[in-house]
């Protein structure tokens, strides 16, 4: 089985939701859509305070390039537009919507005809999924219109489609996988004819032989569409160690996947782009994995964006007794939640729920120069030299020793056996680097 | 007889290595101004750049060089000591005013209970990129301490079981390492008066009042009550916070006891830290 080279560890699975349907969330009484949830300018809002919204209206857009539009998941009221605090605490724009109590049906968007799809051209495709305010779902949310648009003389030739879902506890990729295969391969063909790439590659890991079995039936009718088992191994849904797993193709540091002429999306991406162009449904919702070792109810569910974290988590039976930290994310990238009542974006992959007993660090003790970070970094840096340079404020070294390659995976800070603190000064130092070149 | 050999043999290589290094020397010898070794001794040495050059040896350098002393002053040092290095490169003394830092932030455990718990690294910096801290104000002094590790003169502490640094004043020199280094901006250097007290707004949140107050007690909220009362002119509100203009403030005190919501402090002229931000 084939996987990426350099580094990479084996954190427990605790894939505990990975046998659970996919249930639709119920509407709150309120959604607090954030205006900022991707990668690139926040769009600006587009209606007033007391309009009436239907579902799938845009509320918010912008006319930068790297930007994407926003939209409401309901029929509803305008009711404020005012900051509300992102899961990190942080305030930002959002605008408030008091849904009209129906449940929300996709009848009202028109399906394009099979002969109208056929005769899209690429550009067609790429200017419906930028209207759909289609954004990376896997975590990183980068609008996918810029991904697909490929830049003069680059050619892709393969598009990979990332099922690997190798973060722990996660298995909302997993979900989609088992009950929406075809779409995920409509999807998957609609952007192989907008990058004009001949061959798509659905990459999952080993760990899911349900996903695997459906993901392969619903290929078997494409000749230029395959899928490969992967060896379970963190990271390799990075893009880049995705790209060397699937292709044996490096992409040279500080530039983009399509120098190896790949484009690598995520399943839920792929599905969101068939549900943009055959459905004409814009992205407003999306699968989030709900899960703790002491959640009653712990489960993939279909949130509308917008909708607030501790909603969701009454949902999932109410927050245990013994909580000690909210994580937005997966339980190594994600990021820890300081504010329960912010809402949910685009990017919401899984909410993770860990008890108080093993929520807290380990006290940090010196480094023992055994070097696991170096042998466990993905992307072959000396995580130790770079935080000792953090350390010592010296981003210039930082810069050298190449930390802007850092895909933030936290591998150094897992295997660290004298759980020192590495990835938080290799951030501080890409954060640092990003304000020197700015 | 060996020892007597060895001992002509060392002795020889001895003095020939001495005279080729007492030729090297007087070949290669660089003419440094005697003066900089002068003036340099009597810098803190603390390598700080409060002075605006890359540390006290490159000040040193600068001083005697200068054909003026307007405008190099070391931060560092009371009057006295730049009044002795003007006397030594024989030109007057800068007229300096003597500034020391003030912290924007006067919120204790109290005022701003905490509503999380951050296990993290323990500083300021990778506090403030990860999110908004422990209180529920996302401008507020977080308490990690990169100040206090900042400080060259040790000016800085945090007192046990409190979040606040709190600034001696007898060791500040303002030479601003502090301001640099907050990453929340809270660090603010001001004119430093011998008996006038310093009065400044304690406070850098920035949100509109109704939230600013549920965030924190001692919150300013940007009511203008200062603005009011105050003869000179000093507070200025902006983007709902006040800011004393320190070159109009008369250190009167009159904003002190009409802020409703006790975020304007001041120093007293006494070098103890205790009092410093009551």
């Amino acid at each position: 089985m084939k996987t990426f080279r350099k580094g990479g560890i084996h954190p427990p699975e605790d894939k505990i939701t990975a046998g659970c349907p996919i249930v639709e969330m119920p509407v709150p009484s309120e959604l607090r859509i954030m205006l900022s949830q991707c990668i690139g300018v926040p769009p600006k809002p587009v209606v007033k305070v007391g309009d009436s919204v239907t579902r799938g209206q845009v509320v918010a857009e912008s006319s930068a390039f790297v930007s994407a539009p926003i939209h409401s998941p309901v029929n509803g009221k305008v009711s404020k537009i005012e900051p509300t605090r992102t899961p990190q605490g942080i305030w930002q724009d959002s605008i408030v919507i008091i849904p009209h109590g129906e449940k929300p049906t996709d009848a009202s968007f028109t399906p394009r005809h099979q002969d109208e799809i056929d005769s899209l051209s690429p550009e067609d495709i790429i200017r419906i999924v930028g209207e759909a305010g289609i954004v990376g779902l896997g975590g990183a949310a980068f609008p996918t219109r810029v991904k697909l648009t490929i830049p003069k003389g680059k050619k892709a030739d393969t598009v990979i489609i990332n099922g690997a879902e190798c973060e722990p506890c996660l298995t909302c990729d997993d979900a989609l996988m088992r009950s929406d295969a075809d779409g995920i391969v409509t999807g998957t063909l609609l952007i192989m004819r907008a990058t004009g790439a001949e061959k798509g590659i659905i990459a999952i890991e080993a760990n899911k032989p349900e996903a695997i079995k459906a993901m392969k039936k619903a290929v078997s009718r494409f000749g230029n569409l395959q899928v490969e088992t992967l060896k379970k191994k963190y990271p390799q849904g990075g893009e880049k160690q995705l790209i060397y797993a699937v292709t044996g193709k490096t992409v040279p540091a500080g530039s983009l996947p399509i120098e190896t002429g790949c484009i690598v999306d995520n399943v839920a991406t792929a599905f969101a782009v068939f549900n943009a162009v055959c459905n004409g449904i814009p992205l407003m919702e999306r699968i989030v994995t709900v899960t703790g070792p002491d959640l009653s109810s712990p489960g993939n569910y279909l949130v509308r964006n917008g909708t607030r974290i501790s909603d969701i988590l009454d949902f999932a039976g109410g927050m245990p007794e013994n909580t000690g930290k909210v994580v937005a994310g997966g339980p190594m990238m994600g990021k820890a939640v300081s504010c329960i009542e912010a809402s949910s974006s685009k990017g919401l992959s899984g909410i993770v729920v860990i008890p108080d007993s093993k929520s807290m660090r380990r006290q940090a003790s010196p480094c023992i120069r055994c070097a696991r970070c170096v042998a466990a970094c993905p992307m072959g840096l000396e995580p130790y030299l770079l935080m000792r340079q953090g350390e010592m404020s010296l981003w210039e070294d930082m810069k050298r020793h190449g930390a802007t390659n850092c895909l933030e995976c936290g591998s150094c800070t897992y295997i660290c056996p004298a759980s020192r603190p590495l990835l938080d000064y290799i951030k501080l130092g890409k954060q640092e680097i990003r304000k020197a070149n700015s | 007889m060996t020892i007597t050999i060895s001992i002509i043999i060392l002795g020889v290589i001895g003095i020939t290595a001495a005279i080729l290094l007492f030729m090297a020397a007087k070949k290669f010898q660089v003419f440094e101004d005697p003066k900089i070794g002068e003036i340099e001794e009597l810098l803190p040495g603390a390598n700080c750049g409060g002075c605006g050059f890359s540390g006290c040896h490159a000040f040193a350098v600068e001083c005697a060089a200068a054909k003026t002393l307007d405008g190099i002053n070391c931060t560092g040092v009371t009057g006295d000591v730049m009044k002795k290095i003007a006397d030594i490169v024989g030109l007057a003394p800068c007229a300096v005013h003597r500034k020391v830092a003030i912290v924007r932030c006067s919120a204790s455990c109290e005022n701003r209970p905490p509503l999380n718990r951050y296990d993290g690294v323990s500083s300021c910096a990778i506090e403030n990129a990860l999110y908004q801290g422990e209180s529920d104000c996302i401008y507020g002094c977080l308490g990690g301490g990169d100040c206090v590790s900042a400080c060259p003169f040790g000016a800085i502490s945090i007192r046990e079981g409190e979040i606040l640094p709190v600034v001696d004043y007898s060791k500040c020199t303002g030479c601003g390492k502090c301001v640099e280094t907050c990453p929340r901006h809270l660090c603010e250097l001001a004119p430093y008066n011998e008996g006038k007290p310093i009065v400044w707004v304690a406070c850098a949140n920035r949100d509109r009042g109704p939230i600013a107050m549920k965030e924190c007690g001692v919150a300013c909220i940007g009511c203008s009550k200062c603005r009011k009362v105050c003869k000179d002119g000093a507070p200025v509100i902006e983007s709902f916070i006040a800011h004393i203009d320190q070159s109009k403030c008369t250190s009167c005190g009159e904003c002190i006891k009409a802020c409703p919501r006790h975020s304007i402090v001041s120093s007293t002229p006494v070098d103890n830290p205790s009092s410093a931000t009551e």
